[in-house]
């Protein structure tokens, strides 16, 4: 129940730009930056990825194998648990779809949870069907430019229908298991799926 | 609601008795929520200021301009009105005694508040010099003028009652006259001078502007210290290109 803030009146957004924001959100014409610690460098002579499966099996690519991949461009509002919403924001990457058909030719199969693993120790844990179906991407272009280290290049994780925390910056491995377990932000009291359209942010959270 | 403090002229604190508080930790931070009348709201963070030895709660907030919540926080709130707030929410930009020194941190503008609640935890629980002295701590932070230094004369005080405390300042716009302090935003030469060298693996933690926060903490890790032991965060806009 909410209680009454005397005398408050606040900025009324346009009725479409209402429709857009998930609650508690406000929408933000910048691009803030939060991350935990600084941000890491990682040379594109030395950057790999790899999607590994449950057996131990591997898929890797180097940086010129992975942007060699069939690309898509998308553009996506973004919802940060922070409060932030950032409509219509272009990105080109790969998406997991393509990374999975390929990973199939090495005999990697599918499994029901995915650890995302990064440069700086980040984690971030998401249900398979929740990567896949055109709804999450590798990304590495951000509107057209090469993505900054700050917001994640070279490459991050998208999958704009979760809080942003899950688009995790500077992914180096997608890791398939069987078992979901929580990662980074997931282990320090954020929700353990957050969807922001039910406002789940923290542990507890319905 | 209990009462309202001035701190600068853009800046506020507020001193909230919350019935079943469950505790906090220096660092950590609540949600607050406004609902207007016809039930529309808005929500945002903000950093405890007060330390977990505090009875009441406090939140300093600095009013934004073209902000939609901090003007009524800073301006139409009163002593005797009720706010609805959600808390406390963090696990990582959180600093306890367990957690040892040396302790150094970095603040740019409102993003010494979390700083402060940590300050304030550190001089509740270590009594004795010889305490302090087994975990010392630097502050360094950097404001545009000296009429906007959050908790000033408290920083002054704090420092000059407890020697493993040291307290810099630069002032990056304005400075008063005879001013002998910095001058300059926080750089890797300023760095080079007040941080502990990353042999004694000081805690870092450093909070501001993203600008500030991405320089400090790249430069930090460039002067060797570990990542892991650097804790950032990260207020506002970011500054760049994008």
């Amino acid at each position: 129940m909410a209680t009454f803030s005397r005398g408050f009146r606040g900025r009324r957004q346009s009725a479409e730009t209402a429709g857009r924001l998930p609650p508690g959100q406000y929408e933000t014409k910048d691009f803030p930056v939060l991350s935990a610690g600084p941000t890491p460098r990682t040379s594109l002579a030395t950057w790999t990825f790899t999607l590994q499966g449950t057996n131990g099996q591997t898929a890797r690519w180097t940086w010129d194998e992975f942007t060699a991949l069939p690309r898509q461009t998308t553009t996506k509002d973004i919802h940060c648990v922070t409060k932030w919403s950032k409509f219509d924001t272009m990105w080109e990457g790969i998406s997991i779809d393509t990374i999975l058909s390929e990973a199939a030719a090495k005999g990697i199969q599918p499994a029901p949870f995915v650890l995302a693993r990064c440069d700086g120790g980040y984690t971030t844990n998401v249900p398979l069907a929740d990567l896949t179906g055109g709804k999450a991407w590798v990304a590495f272009m951000y509107n057209g430019a090469p993505l900054p280290p700050e917001h994640g290049g070279p490459a991050r994780l998208l999958v704009p229908h979760l809080y942003f925390w899950k688009s995790a910056k500077w992914v180096r491995e997608l890791r398939l298991m069987e078992n979901d377990a929580p990662g980074f932000w997931e282990s320090l009291g954020y929700h353990n799926y957050g969807d922001p359209w039910r406002e789940q942010r923290y542990a507890g959270d319905e | 609601m209990i009462e309202i403090v001035a701190e600068t002229p853009r800046t506020r604190t507020l001193l909230l008795d919350v019935p079943g508080w469950p505790g906090h930790r220096a660092g950590q931070h609540v949600d607050v929520r406004l609902t207007a009348e016809d039930g529309y709201q808005a929500e945002r963070s903000y950093s405890i200021a007060s330390p977990p030895e505090e009875p009441r709660l406090s939140l300093t907030v600095e009013r934004l301009t073209d902000g939609e919540v901090s003007p009524y926080l800073s301006e139409v709130l009163h002593a005797g009105d009720t706010l609805e707030l959600r808390g406390p929410i963090g696990g990582y930009f959180v600093w306890d005694i367990p957690a040892g020194g040396p302790l150094l941190l970095v603040g740019g503008g409102s993003g010494i508040v979390p700083l402060m609640a940590i300050l304030r935890h550190r001089n509740a629980v270590l009594g004795t010099a010889k305490e302090r002295h087994r975990l010392p701590a630097r502050l360094l932070y950097s404001s545009r003028r000296w009429d906007e230094v959050i908790y000033r004369d408290e920083l002054a005080r704090l420092a000059e009652e407890d020697p493993s405390l040291e307290v810099r300042h630069t002032l990056t716009r304005e400075q008063p006259e005879g001013w002998t302090g910095f001058r300059r935003r926080i750089d890797r030469e300023m760095l080079e001078e007040v941080a502990w060298p990353a042999s004694e693996q000081p805690r870092v933690f450093v909070c501001g502007p993203t600008p500030l926060v991405e320089t400090v903490s790249t430069t930090l890790v460039d002067l060797g210290h570990q990542p892991a032991l650097v804790k950032t965060e990260r207020f506002g806009p970011t500054g760049g290109a994008i």
